[in-house]
């Protein structure tokens, strides 16, 4: 049950991309198509859960012990920048239907800042493994159902009459601001 | 060799011309994320700053040195490296302001903003234009954070900087404290940046057609008669 209540903080309450503003550049740049959404949502919880894993292993194992914790930032990016790499030739050789619905995703993840802050924040919050993975799935789920929000009420926009100087990046802003408002309406539901 | 622009130019550039936010839409989630108060935009600004600079020092001065297979990864081990340098120091000097903060200060890292300059600039310039541009960069993110952190910290809290500006009977926008605010504030702004830019497009336009008819004023008039 508390594994089940984490998961819904970090998928609904603490979604990561409209009340943590973690990984907006994706949010706003891929947010165009319902289909690439998908795709987009699923490589992201797909690294995250990995990265989860192999980097709560890499603090717990080997900076804290050994008293490195100040080599936390580049340890962790090069871990998602080589573990990204990793996966995407593992995809691309087990998987070909896969790869290529991934594949063109998968190099942008690595810049995608609510990776590197699932690993902090898994790190500042002192999870145990399991926690970890739960936590990581849950973040996964909230990036993904808000990817998925906006690409549907954008494929909308596309029809409606947006005056010209908010077309683009300012309307999806908005648009964001008020799907972040109806989240609000979540909170407190787990305290 | 192509001609180069003034040291100058490099520098303000940054600052509306290829602004960081407003035109590039680079670095979106600190922009939005701490910009709760103008005090945690100017900080997060200039530890933005801090590290773009160095970085982009380091990478253009090293830049033939590294090969160009591996250049992202060396660059993200440059950036990392002043991150954590700047994470460091901020929890040592400033540890209230870290800890409002949060993960943003070690999340510089992933900022577009600092790979960006160092792919599209640093990595092809000299030392000096690389200094002045990330200088330049670095200012226009500060102006932004500050302005977008001002203008919810007023309308947020009723403060600036911490001190009370609003009448006592103004009501907080609580909402303007919340992450509904950032992402309207923002929005609204960059909508009103373009608002301005098509604005003065427009008026350059009309202005060369008034100058063109003016100059054939005579001709046409000659015609009609």
């Amino acid at each position: 049950m508390e594994f089940f209540l984490l998961f819904i903080s970090a998928a609904i309450i603490n979604n990561f991309v409209l009340s943590m503003f973690l990984g907006i550049c994706p949010f706003i740049g891929v947010s165009n198509k319902f289909s690439s959404a998908i795709s987009m949502g699923m490589a992201t919880t797909f690294v995250m859960v990995i990265t989860a894993v192999v980097s709560w292993l890499i603090w717990h194992l080997i900076l804290i012990p050994n008293g490195l914790e100040f080599l936390q930032i580049p340890s962790f990016i090069l871990v998602i920048a080589s573990l990204v790499q990793f996966v995407e030739m593992f995809i691309k050789k087990v998987s070909q239907p896969i790869y290529r619905a991934l594949g063109i995703f998968l190099p942008l993840i690595t810049t995608n800042c609510a990776i590197l802050g699932l690993a902090l924040l898994i790190a500042m919050k002192d999870y145990t493994f399991i926690e970890g993975i739960f936590f990581s799935l849950g973040a996964g789920a909230g990036f993904t159902l808000a990817l998925i929000l906006m690409a549907g009420i954008r494929e909308e926009l596309e029809l409606a009459d947006v005056p010209k100087p908010f077309r683009g990046a300012p309307i999806t802003l908005i648009v964001a601001g008020l799907l972040a408002l109806a989240f609000m309406g979540f909170a407190g539901m787990i305290s | 060799m192509k001609k180069q622009v003034t040291l100058l130019k490099e520098y303000t550039k940054g600052l509306w011309e290829i602004n960081p936010v407003f035109k590039q839409v680079l670095g979106m989630c600190p922009t939005l994320a701490v910009t709760v108060s103008a005090i945690n935009g100017i900080a997060m600004a200039l530890a933005t700053t801090f590290v773009l600079v160095l970085s982009s020092l380091i990478i253009s001065i090293i830049r033939k040195l590294i090969p160009p297979q591996v250049r992202i990864a060396s660059y993200i081990v440059i950036i990392a490296t002043f991150v954590t340098i700047a994470d460091l120091v901020m929890k040592a000097q400033f540890p209230e302001l870290s800890k409002s903060l949060g993960p943003f200060i070690p999340l510089i890292v992933v900022n577009c903003l600092i790979l960006g300059r160092a792919e599209a600039f640093a990595s092809k310039n000299t030392p000096v234009r690389a200094l002045f541009d990330s200088l330049g960069n670095g200012t226009g993110f500060l102006i932004v954070l500050f302005i977008i952190g001002s203008i919810r910290e007023i309308l947020g809290s009723g403060t600036i900087l911490g001190f009370h500006i609003m009448p006592l009977t103004f009501e907080p926008w609580l909402i303007m404290i919340l992450p509904a605010g950032a992402f309207l504030t923002l929005g609204l702004l960059m909508g009103l940046a373009n608002f301005y830019v098509d604005h003065k497009k427009n008026k350059e336009r009309e202005s060369i057609i008034e100058k063109f008819r003016s100059s054939k004023q005579l001709p046409t008039i000659e015609t009609e008669a």
